[in-house]
């Protein structure tokens, strides 16, 4: 029997789960090894039956939590989709500012009505099995991953550094051209796209495993970055965790 | 009399969360809300610290689907804020980024998720099946419009190389004579979509509306204009505020808009029926067989209208490809002085205007911002069209009457976690 897969997703732009429409034909590949069972996104009618959840987003409200844990309750497999899920992802940014100011400055003397909760990844509240890094989630891999779990095999995530792609690119070095970037402790498995379309890596995969962060820091302090710029650099998507913090 | 309660939550084949609440008790309309529970994510607040030139990366993020949209509003609005004005070769790829990606999230639209409604099944997976034909077509197209966003900005889904004052990476001549076959061989594609709708009728259905949408002298405004209304008024776009007038209701995350009326239209149709008489050859044709006349006041026909942009895209984006190869790709100077100031962008992404103001200081730290998001600005409509269509609707199965009420939505093609923001 196929495995029976739903689709969730929490505070995010939904990009991730787009990128599996846009497997255009390909996505009939995998459809031929899953049940879509409940997409809210693409499709009318859900089952609670279901497998492997693939989620999507961060949680920024306490509401979201209930809904996160009655999901993990039920699935067997739950993937973080995409840097939202997996790592908290830009949602985070606001973590490093007063949060009632925060909604007061998007919401003025409405703020009460709409509360929010620091932004954290989908781990920081349940157990989850397996992550799809990426903003967004590179379709190759969305797919391989998706067949890997329906076929109960392990999945195919490098935990070597962006610049490996980079070079097999024959890409100039970004800090070869007066820029900085964050490819050297950054997970591969995007073909370095960034490098390659002519801009630094921003860290939208995460860090490496066991990464020495320390010793990238201070290049990039000797490349000119303030300490306050090198942590504004992995708050963009690293901001959860320690390495932005300051210390 | 007739009792009824729906409480459709959430609705599906949209982007993002929202909710249908209707009470009918003895046939008398009790209430009806357009509720979105969409998780806000701050973005105006969050982006304040960062530097100008991050803007793009970050506020690309707000949406998944009309990305390329907002990171081209933010560079309107960084760059109005500094005072530059980029070359013509900047803005006419960036014109083509755009057509990409009307082209990838009308056709996701109207094949994917209203298709479905119209042939009564509740997604596009049984048509796989059930009609090959019409879903290749489909494809195809979804397919052509990623990898011509693919080629120009690096991606469909957060473009990498729109840049402040130009681009990171330039298409070479040989990849732009590529991209222009591909949009000459997409031709009986488009004409076999048309005729896919041809087949199928929308609901009969109308409410007067003031439909806003950008307007340019020389083109069907996508990239840059003024703020035309159906109501006659124009309003540049840095008045936007006087022109858009946003407010909050306690049951969405998403702020709603107002401009004459109670509320306003923005997307496909407003476009259309603002700027109608500027579009292409081919899409021109496509509205007079798909029965599409300006001013047209039924929402359903949004879905018309994005079929008859998604001809214009293909056949705008051949002209300006065309352009491009006879001027020749120059790499070009980048560079820009930064000074503190506010500026505002204004850009027709697939749902409708989308305007990115911000407030930079002398270092070009981003002081101050404010969005005002396409599908914000119609929740308020698709609440009106509800208090107008329901009593149409009142003798109708309960079943098909929350089927209606979800199309009628659907027909909007609301970006809700957009809307949110």
């Amino acid at each position: 029997m196929k495995p029976k897969v739903a689709i969730f997703d929490f505070g995010c732009c939904e990009g991730c789960q787009l990128q599996i429409v846009n497997l255009e034909e390909d996505i009939l590949g995998v459809l031929g090894l899953v049940d879509v069972v409940a997409w809210r996104e693409a499709v009318t009618g859900a089952s609670d039956d279901y497998d492997i959840a693939l989620v999507e987003g961060s949680i920024t409200m306490e509401s979201e939590i209930p809904r996160l844990q009655a999901i993990r309750e039920k699935a067997k497999v739950l993937v973080a989709l995409g840097a939202c899920a997996h790592l908290g992802g830009i949602n985070c940014l606001k973590n490093y500012m007063d949060q009632d100011e925060v909604r007061r400055y998007v919401y003025g003397d409405k703020a009460k009505w709409f509360p929010s909760i620091q932004a954290r990844p989908l781990s920081a509240v349940v157990p989850v099995d397996l992550a799809i890094p990426g903003c967004p989630v590179d379709r190759k891999e969305l797919a391989e991953v998706i067949k890997a779990v329906a076929l109960g095999k392990k999945p195919p995530i490098p935990n070597y550094a962006v610049c490996v792609e980079c070079q097999r690119k024959e890409n100039v070095c970004v800090f070869d051209k007066g820029m900085t970037c964050l490819g050297p402790v950054t997970r591969a498995g995007c073909d370095a796209i960034c490098p390659t379309y002519g801009d630094g890596c921003i860290g939208c995969r995460g860090l490496l495993d066991d990464v020495n962060t320390q010793s990238h820091k201070q290049v990039l302090q000797d490349h000119g970055l303030t300490v306050e710029q090198v942590l504004a650099n992995f708050r963009l998507f690293d901001g959860y965790f320690d390495v932005a913090k300051a210390p | 009399m007739k009792d009824l309660h729906l409480d459709i939550h959430y609705v599906t084949r949209v982007e993002g969360h929202g909710n249908i609440v209707v009470n009918v008790k003895d046939g008398k309309i009790v209430e009806y809300r357009w509720e979105i529970p969409e998780a806000p994510r701050f973005f105006e607040a969050m982006v304040r610290g960062r530097r100008y030139d991050e803007a793009p990366h970050i506020t690309s993020r707000i949406c998944g689907i009309c990305s390329i949209g907002h990171t081209l509003a933010s560079v309107q609005g960084i760059e109005a804020a500094i005072g530059v004005r980029p070359s013509k070769q900047t803005l006419l790829l960036r014109k083509l980024a755009l057509h990409g990606e009307t082209l990838q999230s009308h056709i996701l639209h109207v094949g994917y998720l209203v298709v479905p409604d119209l042939l009564g099944v509740n997604s596009v997976i049984p048509l796989a099946s059930t009609h090959k034909e019409a879903l290749l077509v489909i494809i195809r197209l979804h397919r052509l419009a990623n990898e011509m966003s693919d080629l120009i900005c690096g991606r469909t889904t957060h473009p990498i190389n729109i840049a402040i004052n130009g681009w990171t990476r330039l298409p070479t001549v040989k990849e732009l004579q590529g991209l222009r076959q591909r949009l000459v061989d997409a031709i009986p594609d488009l004409k076999a979509l048309v005729s896919i709708f041809q087949t199928l009728p929308m609901p009969a259905f109308e409410r007067e509306t003031e439909y806003l949408a950008l307007k340019h002298p020389d083109e069907y405004a996508f990239y840059e204009g003024d703020i035309a209304s159906t109501d006659g008024d124009i309003t540049p776009v840095s008045q936007y505020k006087s022109k858009v007038k946003e407010f909050i209701v306690p049951y969405s995350t998403a702020k709603r808009a107002r401009g004459n009326r109670h509320s306003l239209a923005v997307g496909a149709l407003a476009r259309f029926n603002n700027n109608h008489a500027q579009l292409s050859p081919l899409a021109k044709e496509a509205a007079q067989a798909l029965g599409l006349k300006a001013v047209c006041c039924n929402p359903f026909m949004n879905n018309v209208a994005q079929v008859v942009e998604c001809a214009h895209a293909v056949e705008d984006s051949i002209r300006i490809v065309d352009e491009l190869l006879a001027r020749g790709i120059k790499e070009e100077d980048r560079h820009v002085k930064v000074q503190a100031g506010t500026g505002v962008g204004g850009v027709e992404v697939p749902r409708g205007t989308l305007y990115h103001e911000y407030t930079l200081d002398e270092q070009g730290i981003i002081t101050g911002c404010n969005l005002i998001i396409p599908t914000a600005q119609n929740h308020q409509n698709i609440e009106d069209d509800m208090g107008t269509y329901l009593p149409q609707l009142v003798d109708k199965s309960d079943e098909e009457i929350a089927l209606k009420l979800q199309m009628l939505v659907r027909s909007y093609d609301p970006c809700i976690s957009c809307s949110a923001h």
